[in-house]
């Protein structure tokens, strides 16, 4: 029997750790790593998660439903907000289902500048990601330096479309105005600012030691859990699967440009990161090639301003900066559609959270849901 | 008598030039942003600023406000963006703070949706007074694009009293940056007008 | 002289629905169903470019575990689960995409509107789990085997189904 002041030590015995008991760990929605009003409730045993359980529809806004009520033309700013970080992209698709359903043929310069607009938002998407995730990480530097590029990408959105973020640019048949008149002279600076910029943040954050200590086989997911869940973007390209809309279903005028689908081979939050990263340069090489080629021409077929697709149902999707957004669009030939759905990427992101996270530690799970860089807009619609 | 403005030599050590306090004058005829000379106005004891405390702490809390760390929908990137180097909210005093315990200001930045209501109340409960609310864009304001839906409150003052309101769909960081000095104008002008420096 | 009411008014800018070819390869994809769902007896059609398989609800488990499994059609990647509220019917839509064969198909399946029940093809897509959640929130359509079908978008307590056409707008309630 041990007396006062006197502990006792059993042998150090590895087979047999600490006894820990399960309990429950609520996180969100207010939580500052949870990229939006998204809520998670984690079952964890000491360190380790066993399960957890996300709640979504904190920002649910019922979007579907308010684009019943709408004439064609104004859904247009509804699909700005649903990705809120590439709006761009989003519109791209909604004015690519209308004119698929109403046959409307895209002049080649309007393509063009929606294809660069799409490229450019791609690369502040991503940039905004990069220093998310190195907050996620404990880095505060990096989201300085994704900010300083993506400001410059913002202000030409302002120059072209008037709006830093919501910009209600594309039009169903076109886009809203021409470029202005330096717009090429902005670009080729501003090419070489971002290539500039994105070697930069790579060099900064990509291979340093904690870094890759925090990231490397750090949520691991393989391809056929990926596709059975829905994976797409590089979310499901860093599992090494090459899905990318671009070249899978090419839309615009993906299919006269060269540029490489970045993989990666593990599935971990390394390679997602990666992926995303080597996608910006990318970009870049498309960029340059679209603005090489960008013809002159009208920027908008003749379409009347309320319009009256026909009848039938239709599906147009493209590859966003978060995967394979998509819409599915039913048409009852009046001014406002009948039923609007939307394919949300993130959507499906967030349900693999489950399988990423089973038996990761709960310091790791702030970076797997980071680096599958959900919006919960969209989720949530 | 002596004019209310004599102050010996040691005015130039507290960096106030005699012209400043003339009654003639006066504060109005302060050029520039000097908030200590109409202090020092008052006061016809040299070397002495004399202030009432709630005007005091006012003048300290309009200066470093700390925002609770909260995003809801788009404008939470223009928040951001208000926050990063460009912008810079940092040189106003303003840092976030991921804990609503110790902040100040709850900055409403996005669409509140009605499952949203109570966290952000709770959130609203647990901060210390005296605590201020920016809503911040139309969603927040009176529920913006979203007014003819089912889910969405028609503006957080529904369910937190609001202090400033920033229009805008988003607002540009701009624009926040001038609800966060109108915020501060306002809780210093709360202050000098005997009202409690907060609901 | 009354107002013309919203039936009445004449639609002079009607468009003709437009016409896409059908392509080779959907034709193969279509006689690829056809074959693959033989005998339940599947309605093959297209909208659009895109190969619609409209079969019967109850068959739709079957369905979505041949048309994953088949080798030629090989669907592994649930894009999407949609309803449509047609007044007289709901409807399902799934999209399919196979990542080997890159194509991409539709299946359909009609349920009536009084208590609509679908089963459930979690089994076959797991990716299927939130797209089910959501429908049932919505639409109020219960799927047989989900396994936790609570509230997803809405909050516990929410009254009616928003997605179905007859739930109005301008829900001006304070709360």
């Amino acid at each position: 029997m041990s007396g006062i002041g006197e502990v006792t030590v059993g042998p150090f015995r590895p087979e047999r750790p600490l006894d820990t008991v399960e309990m429950m760990l609520n996180m969100g929605p207010q939580h500052p790593s949870t990229h939006g009003v998204f809520r998670m409730v984690l079952w964890i045993d000491g360190e380790r998660i066993v399960d957890v359980e996300p709640h979504i529809g904190y920002l649910h806004r019922g979007s579907e439903k308010l684009c019943e009520g709408e004439i064609y033309s104004e859904i247009i700013t509804l699909f700005d907000r649903l990705d809120y970080v590439s709006n761009f992209n989003n519109e791209l698709v909604f004015c690519m289902a209308v004119e698929k359903l109403a046959a409307i043929q895209v002049p080649e310069r309007a393509q063009y500048i929606r294809l660069i607009l799409c490229e450019l938002n791609r690369i502040a998407s991503h940039l905004l990601f990069y220093g998310t995730f190195g907050l996620d990480a404990g880095a505060m530097t990096p989201i300085l330096y994704g900010f300083r590029d993506r400001e410059k990408v913002q202000s030409l959105f302002e120059a072209v479309s008037g709006a830093r973020l919501m910009h209600n640019y594309f039009r169903i048949g076109g886009v809203k105005q021409d470029l202005p008149a330096d717009f090429r002279d902005r670009m080729t600076w501003l090419l070489g600012e971002l290539r500039r910029g994105v070697d930069e943040c790579d060099r900064l954050l990509t291979f340093g030691e904690v870094f890759l200590a925090r990231t490397r086989d750090v949520g691991n997911i393989d391809a056929q859990t990926a596709i059975g869940l829905g994976l797409t973007g590089p979310n499901l390209r860093a599992t090494g699967v090459p899905y990318d809309v671009r070249r899978a279903d090419p839309y615009l005028v993906y299919d006269r440009l060269e540029f490489d689908i970045p993989v990666g081979d593990r599935g971990d939050c390394w390679d997602r990161y990666y992926v995303r990263v080597q996608e910006m340069r990318q970009s870049l090489r498309i960029l340059e090639q679209a603005l090489g080629q960008l013809p002159e021409g009208p920027i908008m077929a003749p379409v009347r301003r309320i319009l009256r697709p026909p009848k039938g149902e239709v599906v147009a999707h493209a590859e966003n900066p978060r995967g394979d957004f998509g819409v599915y669009l039913v048409s009852d030939g009046t001014d406002k559609p009948y039923r609007v759905k939307v394919r949300p990427p993130s959507f499906c992101h967030l349900m693999a959270l489950k399988h990423l996270l089973r038996d990761c530690y709960v310091a790791d799970c702030v970076m797997v849901l980071g680096s599958l860089d959900v919006v919960l807009g969209e989720v949530d619609r | 008598m002596k004019p209310r403005g004599w102050v010996p030599v040691r005015r130039y050590a507290l960096g106030v030039s005699a012209e400043w306090l003339d009654p003639e004058k006066g504060p109005q005829g302060n050029p520039g942003n000097r908030p200590a000379a109409s202090l020092l106005h008052r006061s016809g004891v040299p070397g002495l600023i004399t202030a009432r405390s709630d005007q005091l702490f006012a003048w300290a809390r309009a200066s470093s406000l700390w925002p609770l760390t909260f995003g809801l929908a788009c404008c939470a990137i223009e928040m951001m963006s208000a926050y990063m180097a460009h912008h810079d909210l940092d040189r106003l005093g303003v840092v976030t703070w991921p804990s609503p315990r110790q902040s100040d200001v709850m900055i409403v930045a996005g669409t509140v949706v009605k499952k949203m209501g109570e966290p952000i109340r709770l959130l609203y409960e647990q901060m210390p007074d005296p605590k201020w609310v920016i809503a911040m864009g139309s969603c927040a304001t009176n529920g913006g694009p979203y007014w003819r839906s089912y889910s969405v409150v028609m503006g957080v003052d529904h369910i937190v009293p609001v202090d400033v309101y920033v229009p805008g769909c988003p607002p540009r960081p701009e624009a926040l940056i001038e609800g966060i000095l109108k915020l501060q104008e306002k809780i210093k002008q709360d202050a000098r007008s005997d009202s409690r420096a907060t609901a | 002289m009354p107002a013309p009411t919203a039936g009445q008014r004449p639609r002079p800018h009607a468009q003709a629905p437009a016409e896409v070819p059908i392509s080779e390869k959907a034709k193969a994809l279509a006689q690829l169903l056809q074959q693959t769902l033989a005998d339940l007896g599947p309605d093959i059609g297209g909208s659009l470019g895109e190969v619609v398989a409209t079969v019967a609800p109850e068959h739709l488990p079957e369905v979505a575990r041949r048309v994953k499994e088949s080798p030629d059609l090989a669907g592994d990647l649930l894009w999407c689960l949609s309803l449509v509220d047609y007044q007289d019917r709901f409807e399902a839509v799934y999209h399919v995409y196979s990542t080997q064969k890159n194509h991409r198909f539709v299946l359909k399946a009609g349920v009536s509107q009084g208590e609509p029940h679908l089963p459930s093809v979690m089994s076959v897509w797991p990716g299927a789990d939130w797209y089910e959640r959501e429908a049932h929130d919505l639409f109020g359509v219960v799927f047989e085997g989900h396994p936790n079908l609570a509230p997803l978008l809405l909050y516990e307590g929410f009254e009616g189904y928003p997605g179905r056409r007859s739930y109005p707008f301008y829900d001006y309630q304070e709360w």
